[in-house]
């Protein structure tokens, strides 16, 4: 019904969909595996309309189309419903399920009795108990779900495709879920969804496609798969190749942490982080892994628990102090707490340690450039000059300069937050090799990651998060991505 | 610096305008170029000037302040009211009216940073509070009998005028501060991405308040040079200024999302409409049409330098 025809996409000079071809059926649910940044989701957003294709058509019933925005392949019958869901929230209920096609009355007046009717409707027919008055603000991110998918059905959508819906759900929501699932299953529509859950693919895909680096892979029915075979596609490269070896970590304590807890988020974690070692956080999504680099850091200072550094209690509520303390940290989220986009690469990678090239209040152009330069040479920074605007830069190099900046600062405790996330595999490995090197240094590093054999293969030892408690603390050599999954797996 | 390298181009681009209007009102009147008529220009531009450094400073992180004219009528008066013949010490009117308007920044700055309100707002409040405050100090009625070393800085020194040189020591100093000071690129930072900055260990807050102070101290200075200028202290003065140099400082370039403008850039925008105002008067243009005119060459200026920059 659904039809990608050599589909890719790039973003500047990098590919993340490589021509790929793929089928989607009525009554069918299809899971997209793969690892973060295989693509599933740039293949979802295409289909979505929320990217134009660089190449390659999408078939719809048969016809070749182009959706130049969601609202085009809403229309045509495809909806998405995003990781992060896009309610409004100070509207009810029943005006989110029926934005954009309200009932109205002559002069375009909205009917709020068909409004109410037409969502109770479609929520009866998802079995959801949910009051349509409520405001979405008031609802749990699972009910907002629903909402998201009597949203779709009203639309009369036939392809739904979701992305990541269990991340954020507990097991009895993901099991309502499953049942809508199958109940749009039952109605002939055609459900596209990607996860990162092993159990819950096997029991509810009828076909996977695996996706590794942009590429299809393969498509095979679902009980033509083991969750091994699963995985080892998924992963696929031989991982020696760009994972430098490890070198001995010290045995002195740099970092300690105990009873941390900033409820929801976490709740009592210890840890601590000696000198040269590289100490994973690993845990699926929403664990809390974030929220405790963040207090670490003094972004979002914890509510209670004990933080010492070198042996001294310190009390972190800004990141001016944390780097005061002699740590730095990389932020998973570039745009938001990373890159000053206008501002040159020199003026970015200085930005943290400027009293560094100051005398007094005055900069010290000369000096600030001669490190920025040789900041550019150690890391291999592509950029045209010092004085290009970061944002012209790729997502690669804009990392591996906040990366720069952060080091500018000489921290003894480095937290690397999703260091290679959205990032091609060449600028991965670079990353991977400057990550050891700082170890054998002897600076301690926090790495948090997603990927289960970048946390394996670079650190000594994993703490393994689930809804914000240490699950457990793991030695890197004597554990494997499904052991570690089954640890961050909720109960 | 940079920045200013960046902008070379638009910054081209406006001086190409200037110069063409200029040349235009030379071969149309027979009076713009004469010194009297340029020295009145530059009497008239520099205290929109010294307004318009002064709020680049906010616009900068990001922010906006419309109490400027307020702010100019309020510390105009609070300064002639200290100015009286043989009262004190010239230097005692100049320091309260710099201090009034200071006030007002830190102010603005407090509420904008620890109360979270959105600068539009505050702003919006501290221009009706200080024009209440302008009025009630003056009980309504222009403060006048100035001491004569006061008004006098309204005179020349070796035939400039000494407003023109109190606007071109503030833009030399705050070219110099955006451009030499850590501070200075703080508040590139904070107005580029606030949140990334913060993370980087700069504190917001206080790049913030400095940026509000600053303005409110240079929108001090342009009340008292005005009071000087019309030897009284005017609760009504100054309406509509904050218009003027918002519009100056993005025709020269600067963001109103923060983070992006220079200093030159706003003195071009400030000459720019100096000689659209002065052009106006010399042709005689009706003043209902020369509102519509201006408005019309803020927005088509702007609008150009948009596309000029997207493309």
């Amino acid at each position: 019904m659904l039809r990608a025809l050599e589909l890719r996409k790039d973003f500047g000079e990098l590919t993340v969909l490589h021509p790929i071809s793929v089928d989607f059926c009525p009554g069918e649910v299809h899971a997209l595996m793969g690892e973060n940044g295989a693509g599933k989701s740039t293949l979802m957003k295409v289909l979505a309309g929320l990217y134009q294709p660089d190449y390659g058509h999408i078939q719809w019933r048969g016809e070749i189309v182009s959706f130049d925005s969601p609202h085009d392949a809403l229309t045509a019958g495809i909806a998405m419903i995003h990781q992060e869901l896009m309610p409004i929230p100070d509207l009810t209920v029943a005006e989110n399920i029926t934005l954009g096609i309200e009932p109205t009355g002559p002069l375009g007046i909205i009917n709020r009795q068909t409004q109410r009717e037409r969502a109770i409707e479609l929520l009866r027919e998802l079995e959801a108990d949910l009051e349509p008055d409520r405001l979405m603000r008031t609802l749990t991110v699972a009910q907002t779900q629903v909402v998201e998918i009597a949203k779709a059905l009203g639309r009369h959508a036939d392809v739904i495709l979701m992305d990541e819906p269990t991340a954020a759900l507990s097991d009895h929501e993901i099991a309502a879920l499953f049942r809508t699932i199958n109940r749009l299953k039952s109605r002939g529509v055609a459900v596209v969804y990607t996860t990162h859950k092993m159990d819950e693919v096997f029991r509810l895909a009828d076909r996977i496609s695996i996706l590794r680096d942009g590429r299809l892979i393969t498509t095979a029915p679902a009980h033509e798969l083991s969750p091994q075979k699963l995985i080892s596609l998924m992963v696929g490269r031989e991982l020696a190749d760009i994972f430098p070896p490890r070198s001995v970590p010290g045995r002195e304590p740099v970092l300690e942490v105990s009873g941390l807890t900033r409820e929801p988020a976490y709740r009592d974690i210890n840890l601590t982080l000696h000198r040269g070692e590289i100490l994973a956080l690993a845990g699926l999504m929403g664990a809390g892994r974030t929220e405790v680099a963040s207090a670490l850091y003094g972004l979002q200072p914890a509510i209670s628990g004990l933080i010492s550094v070198h042996g001294k209690n310190v009390v972190i509520d800004s990141p001016t102090t944390a780097i005061a303390l002699g740590i730095g940290m990389v932020t998973e989220d570039r745009k938001g707490l990373g890159l000053i986009p206008a501002l040159s690469v020199r003026e970015n990678i200085s930005l943290a340690a400027l009293n560094r090239f100051a005398r007094g209040p005055l900069v010290r152009h000369t000096e600030e450039a001669n490190a920025a330069r040789h900041q550019l040479q150690a890391f291999a920074i592509k950029a045209s000059s010092p004085e290009q605007p970061i944002h012209q830069l790729s997502g690669g190099n804009q990392q591996k300069a906040l990366l720069a900046r952060c080091l500018l600062n000489e921290p003894e405790i480095i937290i690397l937050d999703e260091p290679t996330r959205g990032i091609d595999i060449g600028a991965k490995a670079e990353i991977y090799a400057v990550i050891q090197k700082l170890a054998a240094q002897g600076k301690a590093i926090l790495l948090i990651s997603s990927e289960l054999p970048e946390v394996l293969a670079l650190a000594h030892r994993i703490v393994v998060l689930r809804q914000g408690n240490v699950a457990a603390t793991l030695d890197a050599s004597r554990s494997d991505q499904e052991s570690l999954l089954n640890l961050a797996m909720p109960l | 610096m940079p920045t200013l390298d960046r902008n070379l181009l638009h910054r081209f681009g406006i001086l190409i305008v200037i110069l063409l209007i200029g040349l235009g009102l030379s071969l149309t009147t027979d009076t713009f170029l004469s010194l009297s008529n340029l020295t009145n220009v530059a009497r008239q531009v520099s205290i929109n000037g010294i307004l318009a450094i002064g709020v680049t400073f906010v616009l900068l992180t990001a922010g906006v302040d419309l109490s400027l004219g307020a702010v100019v009528a309020l510390s105009g008066v609070t300064c002639a009211t200290f100015a009286h013949p043989g009262e004190h010490n010239v230097m005692i009117p100049i320091f309260i009216g710099l201090a009034t308007g200071a006030a007002c920044g830190i102010t603005n700055g407090v509420l904008v940073t620890k109360g979270g309100v959105a600068p539009f707002i505050v702003t919006l409040g501290m221009m009706t509070v200080a024009r209440g405050l302008a009025l009630i100090a003056s009980g309504g009625r222009p403060v006048a009998d100035m001491s004569p070393s006061l008004t006098n800085l309204a005179g020349d020194v070796l035939g400039i005028p000494i407003p023109l040189l109190c606007f071109a020591g503030v833009a030399l100093i705050a070219w110099i501060f955006l451009s030499n000071f850590r501070l200075g690129r703080y508040i590139y930072a904070v107005g580029g991405n606030e949140n990334a900055a913060r993370a980087a260990g700069i504190s917001v807050t206080k790049v913030k308040l400095f940026a509000y102070t600053t303005c409110g101290l240079l929108t001090g200075l342009a009340g008292v040079v005005l009071a000087a200028r019309t030897t009284t202290g005017q609760p009504n003065a100054g309406i509509a200024y904050e218009l003027d140099a918002i519009a100056a400082v993005v025709i020269g370039g600067t963001s109103l999302a923060g983070g992006i403008g220079t200093v030159t850039g706003t003195i071009l925008g400030v000459v720019l409409i100096g000689e659209i105002n002065n052009g106006l008067d010399l042709l005689s243009v009706s003043s209902y049409y020369q509102a519509v005119i201006k408005g019309v060459i803020i927005v088509g200026a702007v609008w150009l330098d948009r596309r000029q920059s997207r493309s």
